[in-house]
């Protein structure tokens, strides 16, 4: 196996047309994701997560637009033939998604839907398949797997059916897993499991992981570094500590103040303040400045750019330094 | 094992609707006017022969226990006699149920060879061209009457072309494919509309479906997608709905076996009708009715097979 | 993805309060077929069955717009009137399985219970007998002839409105409205036909519309076989049946009822798609 590759993201932008005019949902976005590198995605439902990842292994459907750069082992993903971007999805670049219920097809066996990667991606025969589908249940913790290979998906509990779905994933030894909240959909217990196996096969595969999920408590446990979206961009970045220590985006604070916090005082849960915007109606300047206790005119003059601050450290906010000064607002 | 025991279920559950079925078809005959016999002879008829018949088809008795004679008749596998032909119904029905069969089985494969690409290009290309033009050349075709399309196939590409006989059944089976080709093409035409607006909107609801895209991040080639992950799944409602076309079918084979001349049971069902032979009519109603409802036990196990969530 | 279902919604505010293209088209096209259908000599250029032997299968000429047919009879005139008899097999055969359907399937619906087990039944075994050849058998018994045929497809007809008015009770009676008003006392005939009735009549009348389509191919088809409109009547399907012999040579005898039988189904099916988009936007 050759060693892991780096996922770069320039400038990607996806746009739906609609009847009330173009929407834009992810606004020039730029991230990288290196081998055995667990990148968080972090914001609330509607904030461009998800569609970021669909936009990065081309699955948005049309009316949307994709335009920026995907390099993946030295090409641009969004503009490779199709038959390229087949090889790369699944085989190398996989994907979990969000509802494993919704995620499977029904009529088909759990086992010829891992099987139909393999057939896709490797040279192995039929009965080489399945031993490699046995391996991959037992390698994401479904017991009696060769029975269960039979199954249909309705006759898994839920999170046995995201198990599944990460098996269907991993089957071809990809070298970035792109997970789509992969456990908010899942009950707690079950939830750490599921991460944790992620985590284990990050090691043993070096894979990357690109982690979408609005749970920042999901992200401390798991992430080395984060991005934080709204309203489709990327609005701060940095390593989980630095962001965890000290966030520098009045939206960042408000998400780590909205985590109940393990062994502190039980105190009221703060929620930031209003909804987010429609994307088809958003304001002049800063998307966050009507939510921002922080903001001035100059928020609502001009939208600030995504500025480095340090190594590996940025942020879009004009006041970044007066967010980073002002401790113990929501605390 | 799960097939098995739903396959015996609906079995058993398929002996009341046969027993309605007879009861209707048996019914059918005391809704005339009168008594039966002397409406099938006619207003000069003698007495005499009004009570023979009436005797011979135990008209004389009770209704309810006319009703169990004719289920056992039926059990035997007696229909009566024809008045007109002077044949037992059930060797009549033998001869001619078989054609009409060949003819629906032969149109419904040809529906289906009509819907499944167009259902697929109308979804794919929903609203742009293509698929208006498709949707309205099938709407078209079902404001039209079957007589009506049967007649101008068989016009066209039968008398003016000379590519297809213009009727009859001939004698090898190639021979019968060969003059049934036009009438099967005939009732397809109806049939496939109706399946292809089904199987188009099956197809737009099932295409953004999540399992849809997770077998694209997979990697799949896009004809697999489509065959294994679209197509399967927007079967399973067609497949209902064709299981209740049937009967419409059937219906219209009575119909395009009179306008292109083929001995098939619903021919000779409307040619008893004018020699008002009412043992026939009762017998090819029922052996049609019968023919459906075993349709509809096959169209079930069918989706069965397609749905592994229905066989439990 | 949140802000797509929230766009569809936006849209269809707009859309709501405009009236379906289609139902205005396939209105009109109604319309002019019921006028044609309630004043024919008014349109028709001649009389429908005045023979003309010097006049036989003339091709379409300015005399003649549609031709003469075999007995030299000007099909124009034929066409227009048989749209009197079309359009009320179209309207007969389908209203009492529409007004009874309707009616017994909301009662059925509201009661629940026993009678909703066998009617299940029943509508179970009635979808097994091909409606068209149960129909045949029917007026095969009962003879050939409008009437029979009315009551023919009566007899089955109303099956398919009473099963659709049944889904629909069911929906409605658990809502709101229908709780208060079996708290406030009124008789179940009260809240079935004065509170239910108007909210589950829309999905019906599309279907009727649809129905009155199936009619007239119905009619029509019997009409040719024989078994309905007799000749000398004008009808389609019987004039389609005279033509049958000169298909090839007088192509506008059968041609025009042919158009004549497309028209009036495409003009029920878009009014009743019409009506059926109205109600969805609606809601």
């Amino acid at each position: 196996m050759k060693a892991g590759l780096s996922l770069e993201v320039k400038n990607l932008s996806t746009t739906f047309e609609t009847p009330l005019g173009a929407v834009t949902a992810v606004d020039g976005v730029s991230f990288d994701v290196h081998p055995g590198e667990v990148l968080g995605l972090v914001g609330e439902s509607g904030s461009g997560k998800s569609v970021t990842l669909r936009s990065l292994i081309g699955l948005i459907h049309p009316p949307g637009k994709v335009t920026g750069q995907v390099t993946w082992n030295g090409q641009d993903l969004l503009s490779v033939p199709p038959g390229r971007l087949r090889r790369v999805r699944g085989g190398e670049i996989a994907m979990i998604f969000q509802e494993p219920m919704t995620a499977l097809n029904p009529v088909l066996t759990v086992g010829l839907q891992v099987e139909e990667n393999l057939r896709a991606h490797t040279a192995l025969d039929r009965g080489q398949r399945r031993a490699r589908a046995i391996e991959l249940f037992d390698l994401v913790g479904i017991p009696d797997a060769k029975r269960r290979l039979e199954n249909y998906p309705h006759q898994f509990s839920g999170g046995m059916r995201q198990r599944v779905m990460i098996a269907i994933a991993l089957a071809s030894n990809p070298k970035l897993l792109l997970a789509d909240e992969p456990t908010t959909a899942l009950d707690v217990t079950i939830q750490d499991q599921i991460l944790k196996l992620i985590l284990s096969l990050r090691d043993e595969l070096q894979m990357g992981v690109v982690l979408v999920t609005h749970d920042l408590g999901v992200v401390a446990g798991t992430c080395d570094r984060i991005a934080v979206m709204y309203a489709g961009r990327i609005v701060e970045s940095g390593s989980v500590l630095e962001i965890f220590d000290g966030p520098r985006h009045a939206y960042t604070r408000g998400l780590l103040a909205s985590v109940p916090q393990a062994g502190a005082e039980r105190g009221p849960l703060l929620a930031i303040e209003g909804t987010p915007p429609a994307l088809s109606a958003l304001p002049t300047g800063c998307a966050f400045g009507p939510r921002c206790s922080f903001a001035n005119d100059a928020c609502r003059a001009t939208r600030p750019e995504l500025a480095e601050i340090g190594p590996g450290r940025q942020v879009a906010c004009l006041h970044h330094e007066t967010v980073a000064a002002s401790k113990g607002q929501f605390a | 094992m799960h097939l098995l025991l739903y396959v015996l279920r609906r079995i058993i559950q398929l002996i009341p609707t046969l027993l309605f079925i007879a009861l209707v078809v048996f019914l059918l005959v005391h809704l005339l006017p009168g008594d039966p016999a002397s409406a099938m002879l006619g207003d000069r008829a003698l007495t005499a022969d009004v009570n023979r018949i009436n005797h011979e088809l135990g008209l004389d008795r009770p209704l309810p226990v006319q009703f169990l004679l004719f289920l056992r008749n039926l059990l035997h596998g007696d229909l009566g006699r024809s008045i007109q032909l002077h044949q037992s119904v059930v060797s009549l029905i033998e001869q001619r149920l078989p054609v009409t069969i060949l003819l629906t089985v032969m149109s419904a494969l040809v529906a289906v060879v009509l819907a499944l690409p167009l259902a697929f290009v109308a979804a794919l290309r929903r609203d742009r061209e293509a698929d208006v033009l498709i949707r309205g050349t099938f709407q078209i075709g079902l404001s039209m009457p079957v007589f009506y399309i049967g007649l101008l196939l068989l016009t066209f590409f039968g008398a003016y072309l000379r590519w297809f006989p213009v009727g009859g059944y001939g004698d090898t089976f190639a021979s019968h494919l060969y003059h049934l080709f036009l009438p099967a093409l005939t009732l397809a035409l109806s049939l496939s509309a109706v399946l292809m607006r089904n199987l188009r909107q099956a197809i737009l609801s099932v295409i953004g479906a999540e399992y849809v895209d997770f077998a694209r991040a997979k990697g799949l080639p896009a004809r697999l997608v489509l065959l294994r992950h679209v197509l399967r799944n927007a079967l399973i409602s067609t497949v209902t709905l064709f299981g209740l076309q049937i009967g419409t079918l059937l219906g219209g084979a009575v119909v395009t076996e009179t306008v292109f001349a083929i001995p098939g049971a619903g021919r000779l069902m409307i040619e008893s009708i004018y020699g008002r032979d009412y043992p026939v009519v009762q017998g090819t109603t029922l052996c049609l009715a019968v023919v459906v409802s075993l349709t509809f036990l096959l169209t079930d196990l069918i989706q069965v097979m397609l749905d592994p969530r229905l066989s439990r | 993805m949140t802000f797509a279902l929230s766009l569809r919604g936006q849209r269809r505010k707009t859309r709501a309060r405009r009236i379906p293209v289609s139902l205005i088209v396939g209105g009109a096209m109604l319309a002019i077929q019921l006028l044609l259908a309630v004043f024919p000599s008014v349109f028709a250029p001649y009389a429908p069955d005045s023979f003309d032997y010097n006049a036989l299968m003339q091709p379409p000429s300015l005399a003649h717009l549609f031709g003469t047919d075999n007995f030299g009879r000007d099909v124009l005139s034929r066409v227009i009137h048989a749209y009197s008899v079309d359009m009320q097999i179209a309207f007969f055969a389908t209203v009492l399985p529409f007004l009874f359907g309707t009616s017994i399937g909301a009662v059925i619906g509201y009661t629940g219970g026993l009678a909703e087990t066998i009617f299940g039944r029943l509508v179970d075994a009635i979808i097994t007998f091909p409606f068209l050849v149960l129909v045949i058998a029917i007026v095969a018994v009962l003879g050939p002839g409008l009437n029979n045929m009315y009551i023919a497809v009566g007899v089955v007809d109303w099956v398919f409105y009473a099963r659709l008015a049944v889904a629909e009770v069911k929906v409605q009676k658990r809502l709101d409205y229908a709780e208060a008003g079996r708290a406030m006392g009124y008789s179940p005939a009260r809240i079935v036909f004065r509170h239910l009735m108007p909210n589950i009549i829309t999905p019906l009348i599309v279907y009727w519309m649809t129905d009155m389509a199936l009619a007239i191919l119905l009619g029509s088809s019997l009409g040719y076989l024989g078994l309905g409109a007799q000749p000398p009547i004008a009808e389609w399907g019987v004039q389609i049946a005279d033509a049958k012999n000169f298909m090839g040579t007088a192509w506008w005898m059968s041609v025009f009822p042919g158009v004549a039988i497309v028209v009036a189904g495409l003009s029920f099916s878009l009014t009743g798609d019409g009506v059926a988009e109205k109600m969805r936007t609606r809601r």
